[in-house]
C-alpha cells in the first residue's frame, strides 16, 4: 500500500505499474472443479443446461430459454451443479460448477462456425467470444442502437499494480495485430486508437495504428479521462463512452479475438496479476473459473480470519467473501491483503480539508456532495452536486483525512437512484 | 457454489474499494500543527517564563476537558483523541498575554470548544473558526486584558515592551518607527504568548504548507492582502498610516495567516475562493486597524470572511460532463 509517512513531506504519487522485460508467467495446474459465473440471474424454470451434462473445453453453454446469454466452458468435464450466486449491490449470477475430467477434449463448435477460411463475422464474434479473456465488448459491436465510430484499444491497465495488458503487448503482439484487423473488418470502424504508456510506445506503434501516450499516474488510464484528455470528447455526466460512439476494449480482449480466429479455438485461460500479502507480484495464467483458493495453494498463500481478497485493482476492484471465488474473464488481478494492512474506515464527519477536491479528476465538490450522501439525499446529490459526474476512480476515499468511505457512498447513491428509477419505470 | 472448506470456513473482510488509504489522519494532521506551532510557543515561554507555560497548559487541558464533558453530556463517542480540542486550546493560548487570568482561559476554551465548535455539530461543522470566535467574544467582554501593554507591564525584557499596533493606534506612525523588521521577526515586541515570534510562525507555516496541511493560497493571499492594502494607505498618507512591514509582522497577522485563517471547516477549498477569502481577510484587517476602533483587526476580519466562505465556495470549476 502506498502511504504517506509522518516524516515524508510530499503526498504520494500513485504510479501505474510498468514492466521492462517480459515477466515469467506461472501456469496454475488444472483444478478439480471450476465455476463459471454468468451475469444472468438464476432462474430454475428456464434452465437449458442440465446437471451431469458433459462439456468440452471451449464449448459454448447456452443457459436459459429465450435468452442468448452463454458461458464458455474452460475445461472438459461434467456439470456438477447450477446455482444462484450473489455479488455486491444485489447483483445475482448463475454459477455453473464443472467437475474436471482427466482427458481434455476441444470443442469444435467455434471452428465450424468461424469456417475454414477464418472469415470473421460479427455474428460469430457475438455468439462465441463474449466470455473470452478480457471480456470483449461484443454486444456493443452488434448493438444497432449504439453506433460505434471509434475503438480505443487499451494497452495499459486502468488500475494500479496490474500488468495484464502490458504482458499481452509484450508477449502476444501478433494476436493483437490480428485482432485489430478482424475488428476493423467486422465492425467497419477504421478509427482505431491505441492507448499506451511511455515504455510501450515503440512496441505499440508497430501495429501501424494511431498511438496515444497515457500519463503514468493514476487515474489517467480510466476510460473517462482517456476520452477527455486524448480524444477531446467529454462524456456527459451519467453516460458511458459507448453512448457517444467510442468503444473501449482491452489489449487482452483484442488478443483473444485474434487468437480465437487464428487457432480456431476460444481462448480459455486468463492472465492476471497476483499480489501477495507482502506486496510481491506474480503474473499468473489460469483457466477461467479456477477458484482463487487453488491459486493461493499454488503460491503457498495462507489466509487467516479477517484478511481481504480483492478481485481487481486496489482502487476500483471488489472484495469477495469466499476464497473459492472463481477467476472471471475480466479478473485482471487478485490481491490478498493481510488484516493488519486494511485501512480503517471511520464514521468521522467531513472536516472540509479539501484534499478530495484537489485530487478529484472530475472537479466534483465532494465536500458538499458527501454531506448529502451521508444524509441519504441522493436525488439532491444528483441534481445539485454532480453525483453522476463521478468517474469512479476512488481517489477521494484514498485521500480522505476522516477515513470516510466516500467512494462507497457515491456507488451506493448511484445504485439506489438506479433502483428507484427502474421501479418508477415499471 | 460449492464450498470446499466448510470445516475451515474463514470470514474475510468484504468492504468496498478503494482498498488503499494514504494514511492521513485527523490526529496526525493535528500533531503536525502542534509541531509547527512549537517554535513560536517556545520563544513565548523563554520571554515570559512560567506564567506563559501556565496559560498554554491550562488552555490546552481545559479545551480537552470541555470537549470530553460535552461528548459525555451529549452521549457521543469521545473525540478528544483526534487532537482537535488540544489544537484549539493551544492556538487559543498562543493568542493570550502571558498574564491572562485562569478564569479567562477557562471561559475562553469553553466558548471555543462548546460554542465555537460543538453546538454546530463538532469537527468539520463549525461555520466560524472556534478560536477566533472565542477571542472575539473575550476581546469584547474583557477588553483591558487584551491590552498587551497593560497586561505585560511588569515584564522587563531586553526590548521595548510595547505592543506595536496599540502604539500605532494611539501615538501615530512615529511610535512604531523604532521597530525594525528584524526585531519584529525575532519576537522583540509585546503581544500574545505565541503570536510575536515572526520567524517561528513563518517557519511553522511553511512546514504546514509543504506538508499540505494548510493551503498556501489562503496564507499567501492573506499576507498579500495586508501588504497591498497597508501599502495603499501608506502611499496616500504616510504621516497617518504605517507602512506594510509593521502590519505584516505585528499583532496577530502571522499567526492569523498560518493558524487562524487556514482552519479547515471555516475556510474555502477551491482555488479562486481561497484567494478571495485570504485577500479579503487581509484587506479587512488593515481597514479595521487603520480606520476602525479596534487595535488589531485580524480576529474580526477572519470572522467576517468565515461568514462569506460558503458563498465564496460556490465559485468552483464545472464538474466534467456536467450538462448545462
Amino acid at each position: 500500500m502506498i502511504k504517506r509517512s509522518f516524516i515524508g513531506l510530499l503526498k504520494p504519487r500513485l504510479e501505474y505499474e510498468s514492466i521492462e522485460d517480459t515477466p515469467s508467467l506461472k501456469q496454475i495446474p488444472a483444478s478439480k472443479e471450476i465455476t463459471l459465473l454468468s451475469n444472468c440471474p438464476f432462474d430454475k424454470k428456464k434452465l437449458l443446461l442440465k446437471k451431469k451434462a458433459a462439456v468440452k473445453t471451449g464449448q459454448k453453454l447456452l443457459l436459459y430459454k429465450e435468452s442468448d446469454e452463454y458461458v464458455v466452458s474452460s475445461v472438459t468435464g461434467k456439470v456438477s451443479s447450477i446455482s444462484a450466486y450473489s455479488g455486491d449491490f444485489g447483483r445475482s449470477y448463475t454459477a455453473i460448477a464443472i467437475e474436471v475430467a482427466d482427458n481434455e477434449e476441444i470443442d469444435d463448435g467455434f471452428k465450424s462456425a468461424a469456417g475454414e477460411s477464418k472469415d470473421a463475422t460479427l455474428e460469430t464474434v457475438k455468439n462465441y467470444l463474449a466470455f473470452a479473456p478480457g471480456n470483449p465488448p461484443v454486444k456493443l459491436f452488434a448493438d444497432k442502437g449504439k453506433s460505434i465510430d471509434t475503438i480505443v484499444v487499451c494497452c495499459v491497465d486502468s488500475d494500479l499494480l496490474i500488468t495484464t495488458n502490458q504482458y499481452i503487448v509484450k508477449s502476444d503482439m501478433d494476436a493483437i495485430k490480428n485482432g485489430i484487423s478482424i475488428l476493423k473488418t467486422l465492425t467497419g470502424v477504421n478509427d482505431i486508437i491505441m492507448v499506451a504508456s511511455r515504455g510501450q510506445m515503440h512496441e505499440v506503434s508497430a501495429t501501424g495504428e494511431k498511438v496515444n501516450q497515457v500519463n503514468d499516474t493514476y487515474p489517467s488510464a480510466l476510460p473517462h479521462l482517456i476520452m477527455k484528455d486524448m480524444l477531446g470528447k467529454v462524456v456527459p455526466a451519467g453516460k458511458n463512452p459507448e453512448d457517444i460512439g467510442v468503444c473501449f476494449i482491452s489489449a487482452e480482449a483484442v488478443a483473444s479475438i485474434g487468437n480465437a480466429f487464428n487457432s480456431g479455438q476460444i481462448p480459455v485461460t486468463k492472465i492476471f496479476t497476483l499480489v501477495k500479502k507482502d506486496g510481491s507480484k506474480s503474473l499468473v495464467s489460469a483457466r477461467i473459473g479456477t477458484p482463487a483458493s487453488d491459486i493461493f495453494k499454488a503460491f503457498n498463500i495462507t489466509l487467516s480470519e479477517n484478511d481481504r481478497i480483492i478481485f481487481g485493482g486496489p482502487m476500483t476492484g471488489s472484495s469477495v467473501y469466499s476464497a473459492d471465488h472463481p477467476v472471471q474473464p475480466d479478473t485482471d488481478a487478485i490481491i490478498v491483503q493481510d488484516r493488519e494492512d486494511i485501512p480503517v474506515i471511520s464514521d468521522y464527519p467531513c472536516t472540509n480539508c479539501g484534499d478530495c477536491i484537489r485530487v478529484c479528476p472530475a472537479n466534483i465538490q465532494i465536500n458538499l456532495l458527501v454531506r448529502f450522501l451521508e444524509a441519504g439525499l441522493y436525488q439532491e446529490a444528483a441534481d445539485q452536486y454532480d453525483l453522476y459526474s463521478c468517474i469512479e476512480c476512488g481517489l477521494c476515499s484514498y485521500v480522505c483525512l476522516s477515513g470516510m468511505p466516500i467512494f462507497q457512498y457515491i456507488r451506493l447513491a448511484k445504485y439506489e437512484l438506479g433502483r428507484a428509477n427502474t421501479a418508477e419505470a415499471t | 457454489m460449492v464450498d470446499n472448506n466448510i470445516v475451515d470456513n474463514k470470514k474475510f473482510i468484504v468492504s468496498h474499494a478503494p482498498f488503499w488509504h494514504d494514511g492521513s489522519r485527523i490526529s496526525l494532521r493535528n500533531y503536525n500543527i502542534a509541531l509547527a506551532a512549537f517554535p513560536a510557543i517556545l520563544l513565548g515561554i523563554i520571554y515570559y517564563g512560567m506564567p506563559a507555560v501556565g496559560v498554554i497548559s491550562l488552555s490546552i487541558s481545559s479545551a480537552i476537558i470541555w470537549e470530553f464533558v460535552f461528548c459525555r453530556i451529549t452521549k457521543r463517542s469521545n473525540t478528544i483523541g483526534d487532537g482537535n480540542a488540544a489544537i484549539i486550546g493551544m492556538i487559543f493560548g498562543m493568542l493570550l498575554p502571558a498574564t491572562a487570568p485562569w478564569w479567562l482561559v477557562i471561559i475562553g476554551t469553553f466558548v471555543a470548544v462548546i460554542i465555537g465548535k460543538q453546538i454546530y455539530g463538532g469537527i468539520g461543522a463549525s461555520a466560524f473558526n472556534p478560536v477566533v470566535v472565542a477571542i472575539a467574544i473575550l476581546m469584547i467582554s474583557w477588553n483591558n486584558i487584551f491590552d498587551f501593554n497593560e497586561a505585560l507591564l511588569n515584564y522587563d525584557l531586553d526590548f521595548a515592551m510595547v505592543y506595536p499596533l496599540a502604539a500605532l493606534k494611539h501615538f501615530g506612525v512615529s511610535a512604531v518607527d523604532s521597530f525594525s523588521m528584524g526585531d519584529l521577526l525575532r519576537g522583540k515586541q509585546s503581544g500574545g504568548i505565541g503570536s510575536t515570534f515572526g520567524l517561528g510562525l513563518i517557519a511553522g507555516g511553511i512546514y504546514l504548507i509543504i506538508r499540505g496541511i494548510i493551503r498556501w493560497e489562503i496564507s499567501l493571499s492573506f499576507l498579500a492582502g495586508i501588504f497591498i492594502t497597508a501599502l495603499i494607505f501608506n502611499l496616500t498618507d504616510s504621516a497617518h498610516y504605517a507602512g506594510p512591514i509593521v502590519h505584516l509582522f505585528a499583532g496577530y497577522t502571522l499567526i492569523g495567516a498560518f493558524f487562524l485563517a487556514t482552519e479547515d471547516s471555516s475556510s474555502p477549498v477551491n482555488f479562486i475562493p481561497m484567494l478571495i477569502y485570504g485577500a479579503g481577510a487581509g484587506f479587512l484587517t488593515v481597514l479595521i486597524r487603520n480606520i476602525g476602533v479596534y487595535v488589531d483587526g485580524v480576529i474580526f476580519a477572519i470572522l467576517i470572511m468565515n461568514l462569506v466562505n460558503p458563498l465564496l465556495d460556490k465559485i468552483c470549476p464545472k464538474a466534467i460532463g456536467k450538462v448545462a
